[in-house]
């Protein structure tokens, strides 16, 4: 059956390989199990109000206001990490367009020159020197790209991520190079606020038993204390976390690195990133440049569809215009799917090569479109404006997407 | 010697009187970490196009441009300090200072496209749309000469090391 190539843009995101689910158009991008990050959510949130609701009236008005203030300071605080960690792209590289791929294959081959029948090939590694360290870098059978040192590719999210560290389910996304430092504020900040409720906990109940009895203070208010114990749980794992990044930390080290026991000494293997000085090693960790998202989510490309010719005889006159406008462009061609968005297409480099070189070389992703289109939910795409190669056959195109809307 | 079978003189003639040959990726120089640097050798495939100088000049630049990005100093401290103090909520007004010298590389690049390398049907693609993986330069050829030109020829062999 045959089928006409129509062409509309789309956000980045809706086309983006890998196993992560993106929402508020692009902004925000997360792994996709949430189950454990909810709970987090759940956690914080619960035992705070909890705090709040029953121990702060006492404690202001007996000890001081200032306990509150502070406790709400630190809750906004470590919430926000916590959103920042979950919702940030941790640094994905993108994955190799096939022209890239062929190049890297051609001089893999050139370099392994003529492998024997029968015989496998060697592996496709690179040695890099860095600082007096040769460094191997492991080719990446999914994103077809050589990893840059420290980067690890992540079966959960399937993307590579730069300086990998692990992926945290608790907060539901990759920890790398970009929110590395989001992350160990977010344990640092929730290790005090722990520490911070369990304390003014024990105080409360103290104090109460002075007055009161103990039995009494019981009877007075249950509610707390079963976060109170789920409290005393999580600051054991939190403090011993955060521990164990700080440890980290001054030592430049990732804990996909400390796993693996890359830089554990043996056969005289040293970090080449570490400055070997702890201050250096903090302020670069935290205190570092915040690099930007080279995934460009939000930038608007364009995307293929081919309908079936059938489709279009419901509306009278319309394959002929459709014809005269965009044959010129893209000739018929036989139908295999309709392209289904957020499906991982091969690749998204149809568009002729020139072209999108061209584009991209005269601007990057646009400002934020003006016009306001209705929220559809994430599956279906959202068309927005005529792709400024097309002829302006508005009409046709204008039609052709509410008939792809309705259906 | 370059011989020059092409006309176009800009951007837009290149889009329209040619075609795309054959791409080049410049591979990034970890020899010093992390930090972000592009190979400045000499591709094989360009040696009929442009003048080594040149090229050398335009990876140098950008290389230069990528080091003041990241480098760890008193500015990108107190940046960073700052922005930890507002819980980073900064970061959704004000724009990083890498931010600004990614602008500024993607200008310069938009700049030597158009004095240097679109005239002699060349085209860099400004790396932060390959990842910051490789700086992909791609050759052109004028429609009307297909074949005549040099640069299709090295399809063949890749830059051998």
């Amino acid at each position: 059956m045959s089928a006409v190539m129509m062409t509309r843009k789309v956000r980045k995101w809706e086309k983006l390989p890998g196993k992560n689910t993106f929402c508020c158009d692009g902004r925000v991008m997360m792994a996709r199990q949430k189950g454990v990050f909810y709970l987090t959510l759940f956690l914080i949130v619960g035992t705070c109000s909890l705090f709040f609701a029953f121990e702060c009236p006492y404690l202001a008005i007996h000890l001081s206001p200032a306990i509150p203030v502070f406790a709400i300071l630190l809750f906004f605080f470590v919430m926000a990490m916590l959103l920042r960690t979950s919702f940030s792209d941790p640094g994905v590289l993108p994955r190799a367009l096939p022209e890239e791929a062929t190049f890297i294959e051609m001089e893999i081959e050139a370099t392994n020159g003529n492998v024997p029948a029968g015989q496998r090939p060697p592996p496709r590694i690179r040695n890099v020197q860095i600082n007096g360290q040769i460094v191997k870098l492991k080719y990446c059978y999914t994103c077809k790209i050589f990893r840059p040192p420290r980067a690890s590719h992540c079966s959960i999210c399937d993307n590579c991520v730069d300086r990998f560290d692990h992926h945290c389910p608790w907060v539901g996304n990759c920890v790398g190079k970009r929110n590395y430092r989001y992350f160990y504020l977010f344990t640092l900040s929730l290790s005090l606020l722990t520490i911070y409720i369990f304390t003014f906990n024990i105080v409360h109940v103290v104090m109460r038993s002075v007055n009161s009895g103990f039995v009494k203070t019981l009877q007075d208010t249950p509610g707390t204390y079963p976060f109170m114990l789920v409290c005393f749980f999580t600051l054991w794992s939190v403090v011993g976390l955060t521990g164990f990044h700080t440890y980290l930390i001054s030592l430049n080290q990732t804990t996909n690195e400390d796993i693996k026991g890359s830089w554990s000494g043996k056969n005289r293997v040293q970090n080449p990133y570490s400055h070997k000085n702890i201050i250096n090693n903090c302020c670069e960790v935290l205190c570092g440049p915040a690099y930007p998202s080279v995934l460009d989510r939000r930038g608007l490309m364009r995307d293929d569809l081919s309908v079936p010719t059938s489709a279009l005889s419901i509306v009278p006159g319309l394959c002929l215009q459709l014809e005269s406008s965009y044959g010129a462009m893209f000739p018929l061609q036989k139908t295999t799917a309709p392209l289904i968005p957020n499906e991982h297409t091969p690749d998204d480099a149809k568009p002729s090569m020139a072209d999108s070189a061209i584009a991209h070389a005269e601007k990057r992703s646009p400002s934020p479109r003006e016009e306001k289109l209705p929220t559809l939910p994430k599956s279906s795409p959202t068309p927005t404006k005529v792709p400024p190669l097309a002829s302006p056959e508005t009409d046709a195109e204008a039609s052709i997407i509410a008939k792809d809307k309705a259906l | 010697e370059i011989s020059a079978p092409w006309t176009f003189h800009n951007l837009q003639e290149l889009r329209h009187s040619a075609s795309l040959a054959n791409k080049v990726f410049l591979q990034r120089d970890y020899s010093d970490g992390t930090t972000c640097r592009f190979q400045t050798k000499f591709p094989s495939e360009l040696e009929s196009r442009i003048e080594r100088p040149l090229f050398e000049d335009t990876v140098k630049r950008l290389n230069i441009y990528y080091a003041e990005a990241e480098k760890m100093g008193g500015q990108s401290y107190l940046e960073g300090c700052l922005a930890c103090a507002t819980a980073y909520l900064i970061f959704l007004c004000m724009e990083t200072r890498y931010e600004k010298v990614l602008k500024k590389i993607g200008r310069y690049i938009q700049e030597q496209n158009e004095k240097i390398y679109a005239p002699r049907g060349l085209l860099i693609t400004d790396p932060i749309e390959r990842g910051m993986r490789v700086i992909e330069i791609s050759i052109y050829e004028d429609r009307g000469s297909s074949g005549s030109c040099s640069g299709s020829s090295s399809t063949s062999g890749s830059s051998a090391r």
